[in-house]
This record gives structure tokens, C-alpha cells and sequence, in this order.
């Protein structure tokens, strides 16, 4: 990279992405993705009240309780992270 | 005979006549000609004092008052592309050429050496090297001693002088001569006069209490002057001969009985002039090196820059020392050849030098000499030539350099900075000198190291690169504590005391301070007085920035040093005897105040303000307040009314200055609460009204200023009772022949009338008549504040008792033979008629009214005619319909100086022209604005091009008001006289002319043939590459109406042709030109043409078509989705072009075309250029890779996040990292974009060993 690229508008549009909660980078693995994209999906059925009605009706429980559990399951969606092996 | 003397007479008259009429213009310009006053001063002040309080904001006001934007763009001029050599950048300027003399005491400011910090020391004894607060303390109040006992002298001598020429008694005055003398002597031999010695100067006699001072100088415990000097900057200067014991002993010990101090005082020449030597011993050796203690012992009131603290004299610029102010103001940047000869000079010098002690003692033999006393009426010389000389040299070489020593040196060029170093101008050798010596860096002691890298790193900071700047900032920033706050302050304030930096150069290191003072925290107490040295007169300078950055450095000071330090380092100030430390200080505290809150400094500003010991404490402690409430504003209120009784008894204190500064506060703190905290004012009213009766003068403008800014606060009926009461002293003050007093009146004034409890009668009898008699003459329009201040005074009583009363009065001024007189009548009238409309205005005064706008707008001959102009448009515009009548005599009066000689007159016309074009049509006078469209047509051959962009504009103004249609001359003879004119290079003229062009093609294109279009076509070109924006947005838009009027075909010609033209800004241009003409005229008249220019094989065609077709998508919007088909193989082959440019601009179009086309069903047509877009993510020249990114952001929006996601799930894990982080940042700113829409498209994960990655959920079925 030269040094009149490290400051133009495309490495800063990488660190304005940083910002988010969510958004990711090259040395995300797999489990930090799929974190993400299960909080995703969580927030996007809570947030979505005929998505979390028809998810009552199948699973034969009060849209509250569904509520309750989905937003509990945000909290380690995807179980403990798997031990790292390079360090 | 008769004949002749007839003749004779009649030459001589002749010859008066036209002296006559020489000198009525000669004198209007010199005595009245407005601009050229605006420089001189105003008002002589009455002391340099007081002169100060107000000369900033009043030089703020007078600034404001003159420019409408900042100055720098007022003067920024359009560029073209080859004129651009300095990038349009500033040159860089240097701070001491902008500053006035007041604010160049700056440089007289000694930086201080550290002082003691009682937090980190606890319980210990001070160090004795180190100053104390008391210290401190006590030496400010020798200092003003010092100073009150020279004034008394003067003083004294003064009247002895009076009273010798009087030669009453002649006797006396011998003896008081004697007087003064003597006391003079006593700072030298203070145990000789012990009977002379009065309770006044009590201090000097004391046994100091400080153990470090005797302790330090044992050998002169017997001479009863304690040492205050010695660590005075007299003697801190080092000086080649001395240096060797600077640190050993004190200047004292090498000669016994010489006491520095004497040294000081017989170095002032205000002294001089009667003080003879006195015999001492010795003494002479020490005061007659003039050569190169020149620059050791300035003049007060000339003190060098950068004192350097004993202990940290650099290695290399000790010769160097300080320059003399002198020689510094007459030393621009140098050159080389200045420099040798400079050298030269030195090294004279310093071999003429007088032999200093120890050489003499070494020449020598210790025995058989015998050193003798100077004969008493020995008189060291002191020239001040000489001492100007006395400039430092840059190179380091004090005696004559053997060439073989540095062979690689050359002498008339600066040499190489070694080891990447950044440039260095002459000025900085004196600063940084020492990195050019090539010393070996093992040799150094760790200590020489540090300070080495620390110089590095501030050269880099100063005259470097970017780059270099900012990694040397960082350096310096994170290795702050390490290098420590001694070793960085005493590098960096003196360079900021340097009397050549530049701005730009400030900038940077007050930057670097800033950023140290962060990492150093409370290291930085012993040197918070230094700082503030060097920082404070950036709070007075004239630039915003410098102001803005002084107070954030304050205020980060304050937070890292604390309250309690920095009172310690600012309350000897306080009382200081010099009134620009003193003004300072003050703005300085209130920015403590600022940042640690007004709370915790109540306190102390209740004590400094109540002090008894002298009344600059108390006047400084009174101006903190002010200062306080001007910076914070509004965020005073909870805190007003302490202010407010911090200060009140101020009114009536002894001093006179005292009172003023007080009144003063009390108006910013009125003006910084308004409209609220009337409350908190209640116990200064009656000090406030009573003082106005008791007072004169400046004590009685200041409070008059107070009242004026309180009484907006009260509520209607105290105002009203108020205001009556102090009416009767303002009426009185009228008469005052004091300019200030004049404006404070007038501002009081408009404040007490524009509030609400004051009624109109009452302004009407009892104010106007005296108003008008006292301040309504012809003297108040000489000034131009005064002229400003009473044009809106008088706008705001006419706001309270109407049009009519006010224009009533002044009206027949406009017939006065002072034009500037004429002048402020005329904008007076304008305001309050464009205020309040003409509707007050009775038939008589209306006749008048015209009568004498008429009289003043022809007579006026100064060149500064907006005032008359802008009063005849606003009257007219004002009065409607009712000026009918009058309008053929304003016409003739026009028509008239249409013709006039002098360009202005007839550029005047003109624009008045435009300005009531739109009253002549309420008026139903068509048939006169033919007749002028006529009379202006013939004038279209005027040769001044600002007339001619008047004349222009008036033929503008009428064709826009009575249509195409009506006008006359017909629009088919007006146009092609306009097409030659459209050649003409002057903006002025461009702008109307292009503008009325336009006009005439947007409703009138029928009058005229297709040809004569198309020929206005190729003149439109050349606009293009007008630097004014507007001009270009005209011709644009022009474009689009002429292709509207004649079809496009011809001129989508014209256009295309254009496309291969070089230059660059035409170019693009013609590609907004060509969108413009497809928006008009639908896309597919012009797709065609467009796309086949495509396969000219030009790559600055191709780029202009593939712009074009940007812009025409985004301009069309929905309208693409009919053209999309048709133009994507055209996109296809530009986003595999090789050309960058293509496949950047292919890119953009990409994006705007699925902007403009989404959920229009275009769905495949999308995919298939995403497609070819999509290869190009890997590109890095930002240009292109940002309008790629933009074109997937654009298909996102219309394909859906899904598509994208498929196309990014591709490379999210690809083993290369550079894949990878590309692909990251696209699904980065999809998942940004377009988060939730992306829950339904991930793809499903396997679950690992312990982790769930599925979501069950979403295969649920009903």
C-alpha cells in the first residue's frame, strides 16, 4: 500500500465498518461467524412479530415464551468457543 | 488697455474656475474619500493603559464590521488550471509581520525557570536551585517597587525640570537632583546611604528569608543587596567568557563586591543618562565587553527571546545566545552571502573582544601585578549599535575556522542536514545547530543523547514532511515521560518564543505541546509558568485558530496541573507591573475557569479582587471576570450572581481604573446573560445610576456601557424608569467632543430604546430633538465607526416612532453639500424604509423624499456608489406603484447619465435600471422600459466590460419582466447582437450575458432562427471553461433549452464533437451538457448518437460517452429502465476495457443505472453486468475500486442483499488473505446495508463438535 492510499476514503470505509457490531474481518473463523449469524437471526425473529407468531404456532408455545427463549439463546447461541489451536 | 485688462481678467478666472473645480474634487476625495481613513487612528488614547482594555474587541468589532465573509475567501480569486504555481495554498507567513506593537511585548516575556512543585515534593524543603512561590512572589514585588520608585524619580526629575525652567528656585533643584542620584546609588552600595533609606523600600533592606539565596552566594553576605538577580535573566544569558563558571559559581564569586544586580541597572539607559559609574572595584571588567555581551545585557523593553535556564545551555548554540530584537526585525530570511558576511563580522568581533578575567590571568604573572580601580570618570561604552551586531552566528564558529578541520563544509550554503534531517532555515542553526555538529552519538552522555533526539524529533515536527511530522509527533507523544518534561519544555518554548515562526510552524507546536501534556500529567507542574510564558499571547492574537488552539492548551494545562498549581503559577502575575502580562493573565484565568468550572476558582477571585495591596490585583481579579463571561457566555448564569458581588465594590473603588474595568465587567457579564439574571444585578444598580451622576470621562462611558447592557434585561416598566433616569445624564453626554464617549452614547441609546417598556412618545420628545441636534451633523459621517454606529441607533429609534418621524427629520440632509454626509442620510433612509415599508409616508414627504434621492444619487461623486444606489432601489421598490408620477423624471435622469463620460456614472445607471425594472411594470410603464430596452440596446457597444455586464443585466431585468413578447428591441434583432458579446472573457459580462441568452432560449427560442442558435452553440463552448461555477451551470443549462428549441440532433453534434477536445474540465462539461440535453429531450433522441460516437476508437471519446451515460442515468432515474437493454453491451465491453478510466466510469454508470431502475423488473439485465463488475473488486487505485464498490452497493439495492451474498460467500474464507479481506469489506458493508434481508440467506452451517451452527428454526413448516 503507498502512503497516499493509507489515508483516502477506502481504508477509512474498512474502519467505519469496524464499528458495527456484527460486521467481520479476513481472521474471523468459523465460530465467530456463525455467532454472529445466529444473534442475527434471533434479533431478526424477535423483531419480526408474524415470523415469531408463525414459530408459536409451530412450536405450540405463547409468542412470549418464544420471545423469552429466542433472546435467551442470544446470549451463547452457539455454545462455548471451540478451543483454539494455534495458540 | 481695458481690453486688456479685460482679457487678463478673464484668464485669471478661467484659470480659478477650473482650480475651483480641481480643488472641490481634490478635496472631496482627500478629506472625505471614505477607504483611506479606515487606517488611521481614531482616537488618541489617553495612557497606553487604558488604551488596551478595549483596543481587541473594538479592532474585532472594526474587523467584523468591514468584511461580510473571512478574508480569505474574500480574496481567494477563481484559478485556471495553468495559472495554479502555488497551488492556491497561502505563503507561508510569519507571525511577527501581522503583530501590532502591543502584542509584540510578547516577545519581552522571560521564560521562566522551573518552579518548585509542592505536590510532588510533600514535606521536603524546597530545593534551594528551584524557585518557590514566595520566591516568586517576592521578586514581583521588587520588580514593582522597582518600577513605582523609577516612575517617582522620573517623576521628580520631571518637575526639578519644570521648575528650573521656570527658574524659580534654582537652588532646590541642585539638591533634589541630588536626590534621585543617590537612591539610584543605593542598589549598589546600599550600607553607604543607611540614613537615606525610607519605609518605601523597606524589602530591599530586609535580611532575606529565602536560606538557598545566601547560602549560594556566601561571598557577598556583606554587601547588603540580597541577590535578587541572580537568577534574573541579566544574567542567565551566557556569554562566552562566563560560561565556563556559569554552573561552578555564581556570577558573583569570581569578582567579590560586584553584585550582578548593579550590573542590570547600569545596563539600562533610561538610568544612564544620569547615573555615573559608581566607583567600584572590578566592577568595569564585567560591564565593558560590549562585543559580545551585546546581546547579554538588552534594553528593557528589549529583551531577548529565549532566555536559556542555567544547567540546560546547549552544547552548540551557546555563542549564539540571544538575539537582539533589533537585529532579529531586520533580518528576513538570509542569504548566503548575508550569512558569511555575518560570520565574518562574528569572528571580528570576537577577536576584538576585551580580555575577560581568566585570560588576563593567564597572560599574567600572578605576582608583581596589581589590579587597579577604574578612574572614576570612566564611562563603559554602550553603543547600541554595536549591540545590534551583535547577531548570533549561525554557523557555530566563534574564532576563525581551520578549514582542514571540516573540509566537506561549504560556508555559502547551509549545510546538509546529516541523517535525514528535514531542511533548516537559518533561523532555527540558533535552535538546532547542535544536530549538525557530527559528534559521535556513542561519546554522548545519555543525557546530551536525549536531548539530541528530542532536537530531531522537534526538527522533523517543524520543518518536515508530512509523514516525517507525524511519525516524529508520535515519537515525541509516546516517549514523552521517558524524555521527561524538563528536556522537552526547555526545547520546545523557546522555539515558540523564535520571532521568525511562522503559523503554520506555531501550529505544529503547540500541537506538540498539546499532545506531550497529555502523556506528562502532573510532571508538568514546575512548568506550568513557562508554558503559559509562551502560550498566553496566542489568546490575544488576531487569528481565530491561534486563540481557539492557546485556550485548549490552557485548558488541557489547567486539567493536568491542577488548580492549586496553576493559581501558584499565575498569581504572581496578577499584580504584575507590566499591563500586557497582567492582560493575559486575566484572559488566561478565565480559561482555567473554563475548564475547571467557575466554582472552584470563586474563591480565589474573591480574594485577588478584594486585595489591598495593590489595585492591579484587584483590577486584574475584576478583568478574570469579564474575561470569564465573554468566553463562556450564557454558562455564566448559574454562577452570576457570585460574579456579580465578587466585583461590586469595584464600583467604588479608589482607583479609577478600577472602577472602569469593573463597570466593563459588569457589561459583559449583562451581555453574557441577556435576556436573563436581572436578579443578580440588583445590588449594582444603584452604585451604577449613582456613579453616572458623580462621574466623567472614560469611568462614566464604562458605566454607561454597563447600564446599556442591563436594562434589556429588566422587565418593561423597571426599563422605562430606568432608562428615564439615565437618559438624563446621556442627553447631557451628547455634547461630548470624546469619540468613545460618542459611540458608548450612541450603543446605549439604541439599547435603551430598542427595549420594550420604552415608548415612542417619550423617545419622540424627549430624546430626538436633542438626538438629531447633537449627533445628526456632518462631522459624525467623517468617522466611519461613528458613521455605523449612528446609522443603526437612528434605524433602531425608527423602529420605535416609525418612518415618518425619522425620515421626516433627515430627509432634506439628502440635500446637504457634504456627500458623506449625503451618504448616511441615504442608508439611514434605506434601512428604515426596508424595514418598515413607505406606508407612514405622507404625499409631501414622499415628494421630498424623491426630490432629494434624486438630488443626492446625481450629485454623488465619490466611487463608493452601493449607499446611493441601494437607497434609490429600496425607496422606489418601497413605494410602489406611488412612484409613477415621478418615474419619467427618474428615467430621463437615467438616460441621462447613461450617456455620462465617466464609466461609473453610466454602470450606476444600470444597475438602477435592473433594480426598478420590477416597479416600472407595477407602474404599467411598458412603453418607458421599451424605451430604455431600446436606449441600452445601442449601448451594447460599450467598451468597459463592468458597464457593459451592467448594461446586460438591465436589458436582463426588463426582458424578464415584460416577456419576450412585448419587448423592444424585438428578440430576433437582441439575440445575434448578443452572440459576439458572448466571446467577451470578462466574468461580469459572461455572467449576465449567458444568463439572459438563456433566458431568451428558455422563452423566447421561436424568435429566433435555428441558425443563429447553433452559431450561439459554438460561443457556448468556450464557456465552458469559465472558472466561475455559475457561468458554467448557465451554459449548461442553456444547452438544454437550445436543444429544446431546435431539437438535439444539432447540437448533441456540437456536443460529441467536443468530446475530443484535451482539455479536461471541458470535457467533462460537454458530458453534463450532453446529460442535460438527454434529460430535455429524452433519452432516446440521444442514446443513438451517443453510443455510436462510442466506436471512435479515442479513449477520451469513449471515457466522454461512457461519463455522459453516468450522468444521463442519473438523471433519468426510472426513466433507464427503457434504455437498459440498449446500452448494456456497450457497458459490457467498457468493464473489460484495459483502460482503467473505462472501467471505473462503466462502473459509476452501472451504479446509477441500477439505482434508477430498481424493482423495475430489470432483474437479469443486472446479473449479467454484475457479472462483469464483479472482477474488478481486486483492483486497488481508489478511483476505480470506490465506483466499484459503489456499483455492488447499487446492486444490492436493486437485485437484494441475497444475490450479492452468494456472489461474496465465495471468498469470505478463501485461504488468501488479500481474497479475503476484499471479500470481507463487500460483505461488510452489504451486511451494514442490508442486515436483517440477510437472516434468510446464510448459508446453513454444519454443526461442529460441542457447537450448534444450524438454525432449526427456520425449517419449521406449518
Amino acid at each position: 500500500m503507498q502512503a497516499s492510499d493509507r489515508f483516502n476514503i477506502n481504508s477509512q470505509l474498512e474502519h467505519l465498518q469496524a464499528k458495527y457490531v456484527g460486521t467481520g474481518h479476513a481472521d474471523l473463523n468459523r465460530f465467530e461467524w456463525a455467532v454472529n449469524i445466529q444473534r442475527d437471526s434471533y434479533a431478526s425473529y424477535v423483531g419480526h412479530y408474524p415470523i415469531l407468531a408463525y414459530f408459536a404456532i409451530a412450536e405450540n408455545e405463547s409468542i412470549g415464551r418464544e420471545r423469552y427463549n429466542f433472546m435467551q439463546k442470544m446470549l451463547l447461541p452457539c455454545g462455548l468457543p471451540p478451543e483454539r489451536e494455534d495458540d | 488697455m481695458d481690453l486688456e485688462i479685460a482679457k487678463t481678467q478673464e484668464e485669471r478666472r478661467k484659470m480659478e474656475q477650473q482650480l475651483a473645480s480641481l480643488n472641490s474634487v481634490t478635496f472631496d476625495t482627500d478629506l472625505y474619500g471614505g477607504n483611506d481613513k479606515a487606517g488611521y487612528v481614531t482616537s488618541i488614547p489617553v495612557n497606553e493603559d487604558d488604551e488596551n482594555l478595549e483596543s481587541l474587541d473594538n479592532e474585532v468589532a472594526r474587523k467584523l464590521a468591514s468584511y461580510t465573509a473571512p478574508k480569505s475567501l474574500l480574496k481567494e480569486m477563481p484559478r485556471g488550471g495553468d495559472e495554479d504555481d502555488d497551488l492556491g495554498f497561502k505563503k507561508p507567513q510569519r507571525i511577527i509581520d501581522r503583530e501590532d506593537d502591543y502584542r509584540k511585548r510578547r516577545l519581552n516575556r522571560v521564560i521562566s525557570p522551573e518552579r518548585h512543585d509542592a505536590f510532588a515534593a510533600g514535606e521536603k524543603t524546597p530545593d534551594p536551585s528551584v524557585r518557590t512561590y514566595a520566591e516568586v512572589m517576592r521578586e514581583e514585588a521588587l520588580k514593582r517597587e522597582r518600577e513605582e520608585t523609577l516612575r517617582a524619580i522620573a517623576k521628580k526629575k520631571e518637575e526639578e525640570e519644570a521648575a528650573k525652567a521656570s527658574g524659580e528656585k534654582p537652588k532646590e533643584s541642585v539638591v533634589a537632583a541630588a536626590a534621585p542620584q543617590k537612591r539610584r546609588n543605593r542598589w549598589d552600595q546600599s550600607q553607604d546611604d543607611g540614613g537615606a533609606k525610607k519605609a518605601k523600600t523597606s524589602d530591599w533592606d530586609l535580611p532575606d528569608t529565602t536560606p538557598g539565596r545566601w547560602d549560594a552566594t556566601p561571598g557577598r553576605v556583606g554587601d547588603a543587596t540580597p541577590g535578587v538577580g541572580r537568577r534574573n535573566r541579566w544574567d542567565e544569558t551566557p556569554t562566552p567568557g562566563r560560561l565556563a563558571d556559569l554552573d561552578a559559581t555564581p556570577a558573583g564569586g569570581v569578582t567579590p563586591g560586584a553584585t550582578p544586580a548593579g550590573m542590570t541597572w547600569d545596563a539600562t539607559p533610561k538610568l544612564a543618562g544620569m547615573a555615573t559609574p559608581t566607583p567600584k572595584r572590578q566592577r568595569s571588567r564585567w560591564d565593558e565587553t560590549p562585543a559580545t555581551m551585546g546581546s547579554a545585557t538588552p534594553m528593557p523593553g528589549a529583551t531577548p527571546a529565549a532566555a536559556f535556564t542555567p544547567g540546560v545551555t546547549p552544547v552548540g548554540g551557546v555563542e549564539l545566545a540571544t538575539p537582539t530584537p533589533g537585529a532579529i526585525n531586520l533580518r528576513g530570511p538570509m542569504t548566503p552571502e548575508q550569512y558569511n558576511l555575518m560570520r565574518w563580522e562574528r569572528d571580528i568581533e570576537e577577536r576584538n573582544r576585551p580580555l575577560t578575567d581568566e585570560e588576563l590571568d593567564a597572560m599574567f604573572p600572578q605576582e608583581g601585578y596589581k589590579i587597579l580601580d577604574p578612574p572614576a570618570s570612566y564611562v563603559p561604552i554602550r553603543t547600541p549599535a554595536r549591540k545590534l551586531l551583535a547577531t548570533p552566528t549561525p554557523m557555530g564558529t566563534p574564532l576563525y575556522a581551520i578549514p582542514e578541520e571540516n573540509r566537506g563544509q561549504q560556508f555559502d550554503v547551509p549545510k546538509e542536514a546529516p541523517g535525514g534531517l528535514p531542511f533548516m532555515k537559518p533561523e532555527d542553526y540558533q535552535y538546532f545547530g547542535a544536530l549538525l555538529n557530527e559528534e559521535d552519538e556513542e561519546e554522548l552522555s545519555p543525557e546530551e543523547q536525549k536531548e539530541r533526539k528530542i532536537m530531531k524529533l522537534l526538527l522533523k515536527v517543524k520543518n518536515g514532511t508530512p509523514p516525517q511530522r507525524k511519525t516524529a509527533l508520535r515519537q515525541l507523544t509516546d516517549k514523552a515521560r521517558e524524555f521527561g518534561a524538563g528536556p522537552l519544555f526547555n526545547r520546545i518554548l523557546p522555539l515558540l518564543m523564535q520571532p521568525t515562526l511562522e503559523d503554520q510552524e506555531r501550529h505544529l507546536l503547540v500541537k506538540v505541546i498539546d499532545r506531550v501534556l497529555y502523556k506528562l500529567d502532573e510532571l508538568v507542574r514546575p512548568y506550568v509558568h513557562k508554558i503559559l510564558v509562551v502560550i498566553e499571547p496566542l489568546l490575544i492574537d488576531e487569528d481565530y485558530y491561534a486563540r481557539v488552539e492557546g485556550r485548549e492548551i490552557i485548558s488541557n494545562l489547567s486539567k493536568a496541573a491542577g488548580l492549586a498549581t496553576m493559581i501558584a503559577a499565575m498569581r504572581p502575575d496578577i499584580d504584575n507591573i507590566d499591563e500586557y502580562v497582567r492582560n493575559t493573565t486575566a484572559r488566561a484565568f478565565s480559561v482555567v475557569a473554563s475548564a475547571l468550572g467557575i466554582p472552584a476558582l470563586l474563591p480565589f477571585l474573591k480574594a485577588v479582587c478584594q486585595s489591598k495591596k495593590s489595585w492591579q490585583a484587584r483590577h486584574t481579579g475584576i478583568k478574570i471576570v469579564q474575561q470569564i463571561a465573554i468566553l463562556i457566555g450564557c454558562a455564566v448564569l448559574p454562577h452570576l450572581r457570585s460574579l456579580v458581588e465578587i466585583i461590586e465594590h469595584g464600583l467604588n473603588d479608589e482607583n479609577q481604573k478600577v472602577r472602569t474595568i469593573t463597570a466593563l465587567s459588569l457589561a459583559a457579564l449583562a451581555e453574557a446573560a441577556a435576556p436573563y439574571g436581572i436578579e443578580s444585578f440588583d445590588s449594582v444598580l444603584k452604585p451604577l445610576w449613582k456613579g453616572i451622576r458623580s462621574h466623567r470621562g472614560k469611568v462614566l462611558a464604562a458605566f454607561l456601557k454597563a447600564i446599556g447592557f442591563i436594562i434589556p434585561l429588566m422587565d418593561a416598566l423597571y426599563a422605562c424608569y430606568y432608562t428615564k433616569e439615565v437618559m438624563y445624564i446621556l442627553i447631557r453626554e451628547f455634547q461630548s467632543p470624546d469619540e468613545e464617549m460618542k459611540k458608548i452614547v450612541l450603543k446605549v441609546v439604541k439599547q435603551c430604546v430598542s427595549t420594550e417598556g420604552v415608548e415612542a412618545d417619550y423617545i419622540r420628545n424627549d430624546i430626538l430633538p436633542e438626538f438629531f441636534r447633537n449627533f445628526w451633523v456632518r462631522r459624525m459621517a467623517l468617522d466611519r465607526r461613528n458613521y455605523k454606529q449612528l446609522v443603526d441607533t437612528t434605524v433602531e429609534i425608527a423602529n420605535k416612532v416609525g418612518v415618518a418621524d425619522i425620515v421626516g427629520r433627515v430627509v432634506e440632509d439628502l440635500k446637504d453639500e457634504s456627500e458623506p454626509y449625503r451618504r448616511m442620510v441615504m442608508e439611514t433612509i434605506e434601512k428604515v424604509v426596508a424595514n418598515l415599508g413607505a406606508s407612514d409616508i405622507d404625499a409631501r414627504l414622499e415628494e421630498l423624499l424623491i426630490d432629494g434621492i434624486l438630488y443626492a444619487f446625481q450629485e454623488q461623486t465619490s466611487d463608493d456608489a452601493n449607499v446611493m444606489l441601494n437607497g434609490f432601489g429600496a425607496v422606489v421598490n418601497s413605494l410602489g406603484q406611488r412612484v409613477k408620477p415621478y418615474l419619467p423624471q427618474i428615467c430621463g435622469t437615467i438616460k441621462w447619465r447613461l450617456n455620462n463620460k465617466s464609466a461609473k456614472v453610466r454602470q450606476q445607471a444600470a444597475d438602477l435600471i435592473s433594480r426598478i425594472a420590477v416597479v416600472m411594470k407595477q407602474c404599467q410603464e411598458e412603453q418607458l422600459m421599451g424605451h430604455l430596452g431600446v436606449v441600452l440596446y445601442e449601448y451594447l457597444g460599450e467598451e468597459y466590460p463592468e458597464v457593459l455586464g451592467s448594461i446586460l443585466g438591465a436589458l436582463k431585468a426588463i426582458v424578464n419582466v415584460i416577456g419576450m413578447t412585448k419587448m423592444t428591441p424585438p428578440i430576433k434583432d437582441l439575440l445575434p447582437r448578443l452572440t459576439p458579446i458572448l466571446k467577451n472573457r470578462h466574468e461580469k459580462v459572461q455572467e449576465n450575458c449567458i444568463d439572459l441568452v438563456g433566458r431568451i432560449a428558455d422563452r423566447g427560442a421561436e424568435f429566433v432562427p435555428a441558425r443563429e442558435w447553433m452559431r450561439i452553440c459554438f460561443e457556448l463552448l468556450e464557456m465552458l471553461k469559465a472558472h466561475k461555477k455559475g457561468i458554467r451551470r448557465a451554459t449548461v443549462n442553456t444547452f438544454g433549452y437550445i436543444a429544446k428549441a431546435i431539437g438535439p440532433q444539432d447540437v448533441l453534434a456540437t456536443l460529441l464533437n467536443n468530446l475530443k477536445v484535451q482539455e479536461r474540465q471541458n470535457r467533462v462539461c460537454t458530458t453534463v451538457a450532453i446529460a442535460i440535453v438527454a434529460e430535455t429531450c429524452s433519452p432516446f433522441t440521444v442514446l443513438p448518437a451517443l453510443m455510436n460516437e462510442y466506436r471512435v476508437p479515442e479513449l477520451n471519446v469513449q471515457n466522454g460517452v461512457l461519463k455522459s451515460l453516468s450522468f444521463l442515468f442519473e438523471y433519468i432515474g426510472e426513466m433507464g429502465k427503457d434504455y437498459i437493454y440498449a446500452v448494456t453491451p456497450l457497458l459490457e465491453d467498457a468493464l473489460m476495457d484495459r483502460d482503467l478510466v473505462h472501467r471505473q466510469t462503466a462502473a459509476s454508470a452501472v451504479k446509477h443505472m441500477a439505482l434508477g431502475v430498481a424493482g423495475l423488473g430489470c432483474e437479469d439485465a443486472l446479473v449479467h453486468l454484475l457479472n462483469y463488475v464483479w472482477p474488478n473488486i481486486f483492483e486497488t487505485s481508489p478511483h476505480v475500486i470506490n465506483a466499484v464498490m459503489e456499483a455492488i452497493e447499487g446492486m444490492r439495492v436493486a437485485l437484494g442483499a441475497a444475490v450479492v451474498l452468494n456472489y461474496c460467500l465465495q471468498g469470505l474464507f478463501h485461504p488468501a488473505r488479500k481474497v479475503r479481506e476484499v471479500y470481507w469489506k463487500i460483505y461488510n458493508s452489504l451486511y451494514i446495508g442490508a442486515q436483517d434481508a440477510l437472516v434468510a440467506s446464510y448459508p446453513a452451517l454444519e454443526d461442529g463438535e460441542n457447537n450448534v451452527y444450524s438454525r432449526p428454526e427456520l425449517v419449521m413448516f406449518i
